[in-house]
């Protein structure tokens, strides 16, 4: 069953790589077939858009299992006689987070009777306890910076006196601009006549959801949205004050003098970038041998000069926290670290806080996914390319889908909202797959850091084992004239890319207003547009933007500019 | 990322005798840091053969100015393969960029002493260069002997080398000291003590803690390294800040008597400290004093009459001296270098207020032109946003004479601190009641305050005070001019 899904994985991948002509020479099937397709599709739950790769090749093969499945999952839909016949909406979405958000809204633009079930506050941890109360912080601790930098402000021939800050003035812009959004999602669903249910929702069986304590809804298919928690490894001892996690964090409840954070990835590294900012110092923790895991080696090492090095920061890489205790008694908070690999004890740390960003947990407990004989992997809801559940037999589950942090595939805010604009394409009868390398993903220290597509190990890895060649182009901000005029002229841009054909791989951006740049490479990337194109697009003057079009213009390709603007877009 | 390339190596002959040599040489891409290189001592032992073979050490080199340590990035070459002059050979990170270092010499990369990943101080050798095959077993000997924890090469404590090819002087720096043991220490220190005593060359066990938990802080690794912390981020937001570029007296580091037990040491707010920064910066100017006693019956009288109208005593005093000033520009003027006279062309008076434990001087701008009424109006305002701590710099720094009056608290006579860029500052005690004889020997009760003004004697001279006391007496004695 498996199999079948992946080859119907690889046949869009492979499309771009071909060459050329390829669209023109063979007869593809045109709207009318996938529409005729996806109709079916609806009927039988779910399981034609291989159908839209008529490949000669290895169609035999392929159709068989597909038709296996089909009936298959025919049956398991006639077998339980408690799926309802007639429903109390079209798309039941459990989660008002921003995938959720994302999700019902496009809903009913495409005319589905949509309800929402959230069980604790519109807006999930996005809105509430993660990226928007964070940006008002990191907003903060972004002027802070520019007021303390006397060097900097001097050769803007700025004079300003010392730069203070109120505590309480911080968490408040913090919390009132979270209320100011979730305010504005509710009323945008409200306003379209989306219905939000109170209470937690749990999967009851086939298109059906239970609501609170007994109230049942049904729905012809139902989307699970209901996000991540602060993942706390065991042996630390959360108690909200002197040991907290990034939910305590946003509240900004203290400042501490000394703070250690463990986990040095975008929330740790963000958290870093605000509290240096009003004056703490910081401890990293982190378990992998270098800073920064997840990011581009070049570009780590880079952010690393800028956003670590110089500031009140050290930090402790390739050890564990394997108890970490509150402080308590007159003692401060301690920290026994012992080596990742060895597992020998190495340190202890005494510190007066302590933030555990070691990462995010699916908050899937709950969901009644035994109703359905589905099985989490680490709690993750396992899904398939069109983020459709599958169940512990490798079978998908009919009408139930799975987006945003709950299955994993990419944790962040948008990307979930992408995975539910995806679902609700496929259940109003347009297949679509998601191309998660498209999706950008930022980091808002200051200078910000951004990024879309593959690292540049990643990128030589699979070109080793796909055979094709790589190619690296960079630019620097100091030759941009809006970041010099801004005297912002640290940073980098780096593009990944093929030198033969002008696909790009990865772009990743560590400068002033990286996270707003990246638009460019990641609509590039998910339109399939190549970079011999991209050299012709004309940039304002004097932009940021001219960064990427120094970066596009260094890239050498050996390809001609391509006959169709747009390629067929690369699958993932 | 730029990448220059540098090539470090010493040579070391090897013959059967204890000859050393060394050559040392930078590639023209790094004109700017001519390390010097020290030597390693090496003997050949039971080796009979008569070939003139070398086996060369490759030194961290230094990529900058700053840099103290380098990190081997990457081994670009590995044990075993042949080197060609130019080729690169390692990666090595400094505190500002990655740089490929390569060979100047030809021959087999025998044994990497420093791998990747990990650290060397400037000077110490990273790798062993042979030149033939026979030596790599020879070099690999030697790198296990010299490798393990410390790679802090032994001082060059040898002879003077006799050596045929670099006529360059000899390796004199000794080598950078061993990185401290990273062994279990019992001191805590926090990031940026750390990163301090790195910069001053500190020795943190040996620093006693004051933070606390008894951890060490920044501030005792500069008590330690002897340094008078100099925050550069404190700009002064209290007691005109406008500060004249007078030369900061050196601040010889106070004698450290020891603090009493059970004492406790809080550490200057930002308005605290810059109000301490501007104390110091008074004392470079030569300053006198001169005071002088009137009559304030009519302007008591007069503030009965207007006080239902909002106007309060400072914008009374203030406009009496604005009008005074107007009459004396001299004391309205400032000495910024010590060689001239600035006239200032507005008349702002500063008015000392105490703040929530600090110290803050809201501006009457343009005093002498506002009515008093206005200038009562201005004034509320100043204190409301002094109070919310959101006064503008310019409504702080902008003054150009100072008042302050301590009467209200009975007070009858102080003197106050000329605030750097000011000509004078005017200090008022309280009014009281005073018998006075006068001129024809009768007596009589009148309330009379002292007034004490302190003033830069560069500029304003004992006569110009004196006169301008005059004017502000006349005006406080017939107050009937404040109100027009």
């Amino acid at each position: 069953m498996q199999a079948s899904l992946s080859l119907s994985v690889s046949n869009p991948a492979a499309i771009p790589r071909s060459s050329h002509g390829f669209e023109s020479s063979i007869p593809f099937p045109s709207k009318p077939v996938n529409l005729r397709f996806c109709g079916l599709r609806r009927e039988a739950l779910g399981f034609s858009s291989a159908s839209t790769y008529p490949l000669s090749t290895s169609r035999s093969s392929r159709s068989v299992a597909r038709s296996n499945k089909v009936s298959a999952s025919l049956g398991s839909a006639n077998g339980s006689s408690s799926a309802p016949k007639s429903f109390d909406y079209d798309l039941i979405i459990i989660g008002a987070g921003v995938g959720g958000h994302g999700a019902a809204l496009h809903a009913v633009e495409k005319g589905l009777k949509t309800a929402i079930v959230e069980g604790d506050v519109v807006g999930g941890t996005c809105v509430n306890r993660g990226c928007v109360p964070s940006k008002a912080l990191l907003a903060v601790s972004g002027r802070m910076r520019e007021l303390q930098n006397e060097h900097h402000l001097k050769a803007l021939g700025l004079q300003v006196s010392a730069a203070g800050y109120d505590r309480q003035g911080v968490a408040d812009h913090a919390n009132n601009l979270a209320m100011k959004i979730r305010g504005n999602l509710t009323n945008s669903m409200k306003a379209l006549g989306v219905d939000i249910l109170t209470g937690f929702g749990a999967v009851l069986g086939p298109q059906k959801v239970k609501v609170g304590k007994d109230t049942v809804v049904t729905a012809k298919d139902i989307i699970i949205a209901t996000g991540s928690v602060p993942f706390v490894p065991k042996g630390i001892e959360v108690d909200g004050k002197t040991v907290i996690t990034s939910d305590h964090a946003l509240k900004l409840e203290f400042v501490p003098d000394w703070i250690a954070i463990v986990g040095s990835g975008y929330i740790g590294l963000e958290f870093s970038d605000v509290y240096t900012a009003l004056g703490s110092e910081v401890t990293f923790v982190e378990a992998l041998d270098q800073l920064m895991p997840g990011f581009d080696p070049e570009i780590g090492k880079l952010a690393q000069r800028v956003l670590i090095n110089p500031r009140k920061i050290d930090y402790h890489t390739g050890v564990f926290a394997t108890k970490i205790t509150p402080a308590k008694d007159g003692k401060p908070v301690t920290i026994e670290l012992i080596d990742a690999k060895t597992k020998e004890p190495k340190e202890t740390l005494e510190v007066d806080a302590a933030l555990i960003a070691t990462g995010r947990a699916p908050f899937t407990n709950g969901l009644g996914l035994e109703n359905i004989n589905v099985a989490t992997q680490r709690g993750f809801i396992p899904v398939d390319e069109r983020m459709r559940v599958i169940d512990s037999n490798g079978d998908l589950v009919p009408h139930l889908f799975c987006i945003g942090d709950a299955n994993g595939k990419m944790m962040l805010a948008h990307a979930a909202s992408a995975q539910g604009i995806s679902v609700v394409e496929q259940l109003t009868g347009r297949d679509h797959v998601l191309n998660h390398l498209s999706i950008p993903a930022a980091c808002f220290t200051h200078p910000e850091i951004s990024m879309v597509g593959l690292t540049e190990p990643q990128a030589r890895e699979k070109a080793e084992l796909e055979g094709f060649e790589v190619a690296v182009a960079k630019t620097s901000f100091k030759a941009n004239t809006k970041a010099l005029a801004e005297n912002e002229g640290e940073g980098l841009a780096k593009l990944i890319y093929r030198p033969d054909n002008g696909e790009i791989l990865g772009v990743h951006i560590f400068g002033l207003h990286a996270a707003d740049l990246i638009h460019e490479a990641s609509n590039a990337i998910a339109l399939g547009t190549r970079i011999q194109d991209l050299k012709l697009a004309v940039h304002a003057h004097p932009t940021l933007s001219e960064v990427l079009d120094e970066l596009f213009k260094s890239a050498k390709v050996n390809a001609h500019v391509g006959r169709s603007p747009v390629a067929e877009p690369v699958a993932v | 990322m730029a990448s220059a390339s540098s090539s470090l190596l010493s040579k070391v002959p090897t013959s059967s005798a204890n000859t050393i040599s060394f050559s040392a040489s930078l590639s023209p891409a790094l004109p700017l840091f001519p390390s010097q290189f020290h030597l390693r001592r090496h003997r050949r032992t039971g080796n009979a053969l008569r070939v003139q073979s070398k086996i060369r050490e490759i030194f961290m080199p230094a990529l900058s100015s700053t840099m103290t340590e380098g990190k081997i990035v990457s081994w670009i070459k590995s044990e075993g393969d042949l080197l060609s002059k130019g080729e690169s050979v390692v990666v090595v990170e400094s505190d500002k960029a990655d740089m490929d270092v390569e060979t100047f010499y030809d021959g087999i990369l025998a044994a990497i002493v420093v791998p990747e990943g990990e650290s060397a101080p400037v000077g110490a050798p990273i790798g062993l260069l042979a030149e033939t095959e026979e030596e790599i077993a020879e070099a690999k000997a030697k790198a296990a002997s010299a490798g393990g924890s410390s790679p802090a090469p032994a001082p060059a404590a040898a002879a003077p080398a006799v050596s045929p090819s670099p006529p360059a002087p000899a390796a004199s720096a000794p080598p950078p000291p061993p990185r401290p043991a990273d062994g279990p220490r019992k001191t805590v220190a926090t990031p940026s003590a750390k990163k301090l005593a790195k910069q001053h060359k500190v020795d943190i066990s040996k620093v006693v803690g004051t933070g606390p938990f008894g951890r060490v802080t920044p501030g005792d690794i500069e008590a330690a390294a002897g340094i008078v912390s100099t925050k550069p981020n404190v700009a002064a937001p209290a007691v005109a800040a406008q500060s004249a570029p007078v030369a900061a007296p050196k601040v010889a580091s106070a004698p450290s008597t020891p603090a009493l037990p059970g004492s406790t040491v809080v550490p200057f707010t930002t308005m605290q400290s810059a109000v301490s920064k501007n104390m110091l910066e008074s004392l470079s100017v030569p300053s006198f004093r001169v005071g002088y006693p009137i009559t304030t019956d009519a302007l008591d009288a007069l503030y009965e009459k207007v006080k239902p109208k909002g106007v309060t005593m400072t914008a009374l005093l203030a406009k009496a001296a604005a009008m005074a000033l107007a009459q004396h520009p001299v004391v309205n003027a400032s000495c910024k270098d010590g060689k001239s006279f600035t006239y200032n062309s507005n008349i702002n008076i500063a008015v000392a207020v105490a703040i929530n434990g600090g110290l803050i001087t809201p501006v009457l701008q343009d005093a002498d032109k506002l009515d008093l009424y206005l200038l009562s109006q201005k004034w509320k305002e100043l204190v409301e946003k002094a109070r919310a701590k959101q006064l503008q710099p310019n409504e702080y720094n902008s003054g150009t004479f100072t008042l302050s009056n301590l009467g209200m608290f009975g007070v009858d006579r102080f003197d106050a601190i000329l605030p750097p860029g000011q000509g004078a500052i005017m200090a008022v005690g309280a009014s009281k009641p005073t018998v006075i004889a006068d001129k024809d020997g009768f007596f009589s009760v009148k309330n009379k305050m002292l007034v004490n003004v302190t003033a830069d004697h560069r500029i304003v001279y004992g006569a110009d005070l004196a006169a301008f006391l005059q004017t502000f007496s006349k005006i406080i004695e017939n107050p009937e001019s404040l109100t027009m």
